[in-house]
C-alpha cells in the first residue's frame, strides 16, 4: 500500500492517544490499536518503512510501531498458499 | 382502511400499576385506571359501536354511535371519552341505544354512495359493519337532500387517493396525522354541513405539508382515504408479519398479501418500534421487488468490456468457485475477501463471514458500517462496554431533555422521528447540534430550546465544551461517577475538559457558537431531568467520529444520564439491518458478538464449530481493499447486496480498484454501479422473498418472513452457500432458523434467541440469554458491560480538509425522506414524484456572491473531483456550508468526498469537504465518462437478455 496513506492512517492515530500524560502509555494505545486493527500486510509495510527511516511518521507512532516488533517477512500464510482443504464433516 | 389482521379496542391502552373493575353487561371485567368504558368492553369480547374512534389515536367523541348506559349517570355517555371507575355499571345495548344508534347511522348513510360492491374497502369498511351491528334498514330522509356525493376525488398522491365523497368527516385522518405523525398537515375545513378535511391550506394532497406516512389511510374508517393497490388490486386474503428493509427503525409491517401478490404494507399496531406507525418508504415504497429492472438469472463474462451470458446457478457458482481458486492459488490467500450488506438479514451477513473467515482461510470481510456507524461500534466499546446502543425506542417518551446531534430523525428516522415530536409536544426540551437548521428546530407546536449551529467538523471541539461547563460548573454526578466508573480515567478526563482551552469561550471561534448558548445547554442537559443523546452520521462520518461517540459517552456517565428509561447514548443506525450486521462479525478484526479474532479462547470456539483453523490477524478493511487491489496484492471480491461505487467515498479511487480486481461478483437484485464492474452477477432476493431477522438501531431483532418465492430461484444465503460448498467448504443449512441456532449457540449476547422466542415475543432486544431470556430493553442498568464505565480524553484535532481560496465552502452530505441511501429501491417507486435529482443547496448569501439563481446549474469542486448539480437556495444552510444527498448515481456527490477518514476506524469524513462551487452549462468530465459506461454496461446487460444464440458470446475462461 502506499506508505504515505499508511503514514497518514498511523499519524491519525497517534494525535487520538497523543492526550495520554504518560508518553509509555500513548506508545502503547497506538500500539494497541495498529495491532488489532489493522491487517498483517499493513503492519509489515509500515514496519519496513519505519526501518528505512519513517519520514513523515510522527514520534509517537513511530514509537509505537518500533514497539510492536514486526518480522521483516510473514511469520506464517506465505503467499500463494491454496484455500484450506474441505474438511470431511459437516460445518452446517 | 386498518389492517385484515388486527382487532381495533377502540380506545389506546392505559398503564396503571391501579386496576379498577367495572360491570359491563352483567359481566364483571378489570382492566388499568384511566381504561375506557368502550375499551374495558372489548377486553371483555363486547365490541361497542363506533366510527370516530380507533385504539390508534385519543378519544375524540364526535361521532355519537358508541353511546352506552351507565347506572347512576345522566343520560347516555360517550363510551369513547368515559373513563372506567370502580364498581361502574354499564350497559352496551338496549332498546333506546339501538334507537339512537340508528338514527345517527341514518344520518350518515344518507350522505354516502351506495356503491358498496364496487367500493375498494367493501368487507372491510367500518361504515358498512357499523350499518349492519345496529341493524339499520332504512334511512327516513331519503337521499335526494344535500350531499356531497359529487365531492372531487383528489388522487395527486402517487400511493393514495381521497374521495371526499365518502368521507363521514370523523377527523381520524386528521388526528392520526396530528397525534401518530405530527406534521399537522390535515385540517377539518368550514362548519357544519360545510366540514370537509383539508390538506393544508386547501391544496391538493400532492402539494400540501403531507409527508405520505400513510397513517391518515390506516386510521380512515370507509374508503376516503385507500391505497391505488388497494383499489387496483383487490382487498388481501391473508397477512405476514415482517419487518421494514428501509431504515434502522426497523419497523414492523403486516404484507397484507393475495396469493404472492403483496396488496399492501400496513404497519403493525405490535410492532414494537413503531406501535403502528409507519414512513413513506416502508408503508408505499416497494415496487422495486417486483420492478422490470431485477435481474433474476445469474450472469458472468470475463471482463467488464464483454457482454453479459445468461447461465445457470450451477455454472455461476461453478465459475466463481474455480475464479477464488484461481486467483488464491495466484496471488495467495488473503488476494480475496467479501463485504456484507446492512440491507440483509443477520443469518445472511452471518454467513459471508464464515465464509470468508472459513472458506476463504483469511479475515478479509466488511460491510457498510465501515462508512456510517464503526465509530459508534468502537467508541461505545471503549467507554461503555458494547458497540450497540443503550436504549429502546420508547425510552424516548421519558425523557425530559433531548439532544439531536448530526441527526434528522424526521427525514431519516421518520417513525421514530415521530415519537420524538410526540415526546416534545408533551414538553420536553430540545438542544439540536447540526451545521444546518433541520426540521426539527421548529416545527409544528416544537421549537428547540437551542440550536448549537456549529461549522461542520467541530463536534468534538462542541462536546468538550459542553462537558468543560459540567465539569467547572459542578454539574457533575460525582456519586454516580464514584460507584460505577473508573476513577483514575475519570481524573484524567476531569482535568483535561476543565482547562480553559475548550471552554464555550475560547471555543467559540472554532465551533462558531456563542459560549452563552453553549453554556446554556450545557446546564440545560445536566439538570433539567433525563437527559438523552440522539445522534446519527453527523457524528460518526468525520476524522473524528469516534472521538466524538466517545464525547458522547462521557457526557452521559458525567451526569448520570445513562441505565434507566428516559436517558441513554442513542445511535440511529441509518441502514435497517446495519446493527446486526456488525452483530453477525462483519468487521475484519471481529467474530460475533464483537469478540476480537485474536482472542484464543474465542477463536478455539468457532474453530471447533466449524471444524477449520481461523487466523488470529484482522483482515483488510473496504478501504485497505481498495489500496490492496491498487497495489495488485488484493484481486476478488464478493459483495452481497453494497454498492460501494456509488456509496464510499472518492469514487474515482474506488472504481479504480475494481477495475484492477479480475474477479468481482456481486449479489445484488440489480444491476448497481458495482455491478458494472463486476464478472459475476448473482440474483439478489428482497426482503419478501426470505425468512431471516433484522436488528434495528435498539438492538430489537426482528423477524423477517418470505411472502413470494425468491424471483431469482435461490435466496442470498443459499447462494452464499452454494458458493461455500463449490469452495470444498461444506455448508448445509436446511433453513435460516439452523443459522440462527448456531449465531446463538457461538454468541453469548444471542444464546437464548430462536425463532420460536421470536414467534412467541413479537421481537427481543438483545443480550438475549439465561440472564435476560425476554431481552434487554436498557442496557448498563446497574453495571456497565465492561464493568466500570471509562472516561476518554477527547483532544479535538481538526480535519486536515480545510478551507483556502480555491475550496472556500465546506460540503456536507445528508439523506432526505422519500428516498433511501444509494436509492437502488426507492429511485424504482413512485417516491421519486417527491425528490428526482440530488440539488446541491447553499445560503442565498454565498449564493448571490457567485451569482447563483435557484435551478442555475453548478460545478461543485473538491480536491478529489468535480461533478455539476442543479442549485437550490436555502437559508437552512449557514453561509460557508453547502448540502447535497447522494441517491443518485449520476449526481457524483461522492466523487467530490476525499479519502479522509476517521482515525480509529476509517469511516468516511463525508460530512467535510472543502469545495468551491460555479455557475456551469455543461456536465462535469466524469459525468460525460460515467453516463458513457452507464449506457455501455446497460447494453452489454441487454446484450445478455437477448437469446443466447444471437450473442455468440464465448464463455469466460
Amino acid at each position: 500500500m502506499n506508505p504515505r496513506n499508511l503514514v497518514k492512517m498511523a499519524n491519525d492515530i497517534g494525535r487520538f492517544f497523543a492526550s495520554e500524560p504518560q508518553r509509555t502509555d500513548a506508545v502503547a494505545g497506538i500500539a494497541n490499536h495498529l495491532r488489532r486493527s489493522w491487517d498483517p500486510r499493513m503492519l509489515r509495510q509500515i514496519a519496513a518503512y519505519v526501518r528505512a527511516g519513517g519520514a513523515g511518521l510522527d514520534e509517537l507512532p513511530h514509537e509505537a510501531v518500533q514497539s510492536l516488533n514486526i518480522p521483516e517477512t510473514p511469520a506464517t500464510v506465505p503467499s500463494g498458499e491454496p484455500v484450506p482443504g474441505a474438511r470431511t464433516s459437516s460445518a452446517g | 382502511m386498518q389492517s385484515i389482521a388486527e382487532r381495533d379496542l377502540g380506545t389506546p391502552a392505559r398503564v396503571s400499576p391501579k386496576l379498577v373493575t367495572l360491570t359491563i353487561d352483567g359481566q364483571q371485567i378489570s382492566v388499568p385506571e384511566g381504561t375506557s368504558v368502550m375499551r374495558a368492553a372489548a377486553l371483555a369480547g363486547t365490541s361497542v359501536p363506533k366510527l370516530c374512534a380507533t385504539d390508534q389515536l385519543e378519544a375524540f367523541g364526535s361521532c355519537r354511535l358508541c353511546l352506552v348506559q351507565i347506572e347512576g349517570m345522566k343520560g347516555y355517555p360517550a363510551s369513547c371519552t368515559t373513563p372506567v371507575t370502580q364498581g361502574m355499571k354499564v350497559a352496551t345495548q338496549n332498546d333506546a341505544l339501538a334507537k339512537l344508534r340508528r338514527g345517527v347511522m341514518e344520518l350518515y348513510i344518507s350522505d354516502h354512495p351506495l356503491d358498496c360492491l364496487t367500493c375498494p374497502a367493501n368487507g372491510h369498511c367500518e361504515l358498512q359493519d357499523m350499518a349492519g351491528a345496529v341493524g339499520l334498514r332504512e334511512v327516513r330522509y331519503g337521499y335526494a337532500g344535500a350531499n356531497h356525493l359529487s365531492a372531487p376525488k383528489d388522487e395527486s398522491n402517487p400511493y393514495f387517493t381521497f374521495d371526499a365523497s365518502k368521507c363521514i368527516v370523523c377527523s381520524r385522518c386528521v388526528r392520526a396525522c396530528d397525534e401518530q405523525q405530527g406534521t399537522l398537515a390535515l385540517t377539518i375545513d368550514g362548519r357544519g354541513f360545510a366540514s370537509k378535511v383539508a390538506a393544508s391550506q386547501n391544496e391538493s394532497f400532492l402539494d400540501s405539508e403531507c409527508v405520505s406516512c400513510g397513517a391518515c389511510v390506516q386510521a380512515c374508517p370507509t374508503a376516503t382515504l385507500s391505497e391505488k393497490s388497494l383499489i387496483e388490486i383487490g382487498q388481501a386474503e391473508h397477512s405476514v408479519v415482517t419487518t421494514c428493509a428501509y431504515c434502522g427503525v426497523g419497523c414492523s409491517f403486516r404484507a397484507e398479501m393475495r396469493g404472492e401478490e403483496v396488496v399492501r404494507m400496513v404497519p403493525n399496531k405490535d410492532g414494537h418500534a413503531n406501535h403502528g406507525h409507519s414512513c413513506v418508504k416502508g408503508r408505499f415504497a416497494i415496487g422495486y421487488a417486483t420492478h422490470p429492472d431485477r435481474i433474476t438469472k445469474p450472469m458472468i463474462r470475463s471482463s467488464i468490456n464483454d457482454p453479459w451470458r445468461e447461465v445457470s446457478w450451477e455454472e455461476a457458482i461453478a465459475y466463481s468457485a474455480s475464479e477464488i481458486k484461481r486467483i488464491q492459488a495466484k496471488y495467495g490467500r488473503d488476494s480475496v475477501g467479501a463485504i456484507t450488506s446492512s440491507r440483509c438479514s443477520c443469518e445472511e451477513t452471518y454467513l459471508v463471514q464464515k465464509l470468508v473467515r472459513a472458506a476463504f482461510g483469511n479475515n478479509n470481510v466488511d460491510t457498510c458500517a465501515r462508512v456510517c456507524h464503526s465509530p459508534t461500534g468502537y467508541g461505545l466499546k471503549a467507554t461503555l462496554g458494547e458497540s450497540a446502543g443503550t436504549q429502546d425506542f420508547d425510552s424516548v417518551m421519558q425523557s425530559d431533555v433531548i439532544v439531536v446531534i448530526g441527526a434528522n430523525p424526521t427525514d431519516a428516522h421518520p417513525v421514530f422521528g415521530s415519537q420524538m415530536k410526540r415526546r416534545l409536544r408533551e414538553g420536553a426540551r430540545l438542544i439540536i447540534v447540526d451545521p444546518r437548521r433541520i426540521d426539527l428546530v421548529r416545527t409544528p407546536h416544537i421549537q428547540a430550546d437551542y440550536h448549537l449551529q456549529l461549522r461542520p467538523g467541530t463536534n468534538v471541539a462542541m462536546l468538550n465544551s459542553l462537558a468543560h461547563v459540567i465539569v467547572t460548573e459542578g454539574l457533575l454526578r460525582e456519586d454516580f461517577v464514584r460507584e460505577r466508573c473508573e476513577p483514575e480515567a475519570f481524573e484524567k478526563w476531569r482535568r483535561f475538559v476543565a482547562e480553559e482551552r475548550n471552554s464555550p469561550e475560547a471555543m467559540q471561534s472554532v465551533t462558531g457558537v456563542p459560549a452563552a448558548t453553549v453554556r446554556a445547554a450545557a446546564r440545560l442537559y445536566a439538570t433539567g431531568g433525563n437527559g438523552a443523546i440522539y445522534y446519527g452520521l453527523g457524528v460518526t462520518e468525520h476524522s473524528q467520529g469516534s472521538t466524538a461517540v466517545i464525547g458522547i459517552a462521557n457526557l452521559a456517565m458525567a451526569t448520570a444520564n445513562i441505565g434507566r428509561p428516559g436517558v441513554g447514548v442513542n445511535p440511529l443506525r441509518g441502514q435497517n439491518n446495519v446493527q446486526g450486521s456488525c452483530d453477525m462479525g462483519s468487521f475484519p478484526h471481529e467474530y460475533p458478538g464483537y469478540r476480537h479474532v485474536s482472542d484464543a479462547a474465542t477463536r478455539a470456539l468457532f474453530e471447533a464449530a466449524w471444524k477449520v483453523p481461523l487466523r488470529p490477524e484482522p483482515g483488510l478493511r473496504i478501504p485497505n481493499m481498495f489500496e490492496a487491489a491498487l497495489d495488485g496484492e488484493f484481486k476478488a471480491l464478493y459483495l452481497q447486496g453494497e454498492d460501494i461505487a456509488q456509496s464510499d467515498p472518492n469514487t474515482q479511487h474506488v472504481t479504480a480498484a475494481l477495475t484492477s480486481m479480475e474477479c468481482i461478483i456481486v449479489q445484488d437484485l440489480f444491476l448497481n454501479e458495482t455491478a458494472k464492474f463486476a464478472h459475476v452477477f448473482l440474483p439478489g432476493a428482497s426482503f419478501l422473498e426470505k425468512d431471516g431477522v433484522f436488528i434495528n438501531a435498539e438492538r430489537r431483532i426482528s423477524r423477517i418472513r418470505q411472502v413470494m418465492r425468491p424471483k431469482g430461484t435461490y435466496t442470498d444465503w443459499e447462494g452464499t452457500q452454494l458458493l461455500s460448498n463449490a469452495l470444498g467448504y461444506p455448508m448445509n443449512y436446511g433453513n435460516t432458523s439452523e443459522i440462527m441456532d448456531e449465531i446463538a449457540r457461538l454468541t453469548p449476547t444471542f444464546h437464548s434467541v430462536s425463532y420460536e422466542r421470536l414467534d412467541r415475543l413479537g421481537s427481543i432486544q438483545w443480550p438475549c440469554n439465561e440472564q435476560h431470556p425476554e431481552g434487554t430493553p436498557v442496557m448498563h442498568v446497574d453495571t456497565f458491560v465492561r464493568g466500570k464505565g471509562k472516561f476518554l480524553v477527547t483532544e479535538y484535532v481538526p480535519t486536515e480538509e480545510k478551507v483556502n481560496a480555491r475550496y472556500p465552502l465546506i460540503l456536507t452530505t445528508g439523506r432526505i425522506l422519500s428516498q433511501y441511501n444509494v436509492g437502488a429501491q426507492t429511485r424504482r417507486t413512485a417516491n421519486n414524484t417527491w425528490h428526482d435529482e440530488d440539488r446541491v443547496e447553499i445560503h442565498p448569501h454565498d449564493a448571490e456572491e457567485r451569482g447563483i439563481s435557484e435551478d442555475d446549474w453548478v460545478g461543485v469542486q473538491s480536491r478529489a473531483g468535480e461533478t455539476v448539480l442543479r442549485a437550490r437556495i436555502s437559508p437552512r444552510m449557514q453561509p460557508g456550508v453547502i448540502y447535497t444527498t447522494f441517491h443518485f448515481p449520476d449526481s457524483g456527490a461522492n466523487v467530490i468526498t476525499t479519502d479522509n477518514s476517521d482515525w480509529a476506524t476509517n469511516c468516511p469524513e463525508y460530512k467535510v469537504t472543502a469545495v468551491q462551487v460555479v455557475r456551469v452549462n455543461q456536465p462535469s468530465e466524469w459525468q460525460r465518462r460515467f453516463h458513457e459506461f452507464d449506457e455501455r454496461q446497460r447494453e452489454l446487460l441487454r446484450e445478455a437478455r437477448e437469446p443466447a444464440e444471437a450473442l455468440g458470446a464465448g464463455a469466460p475462461r
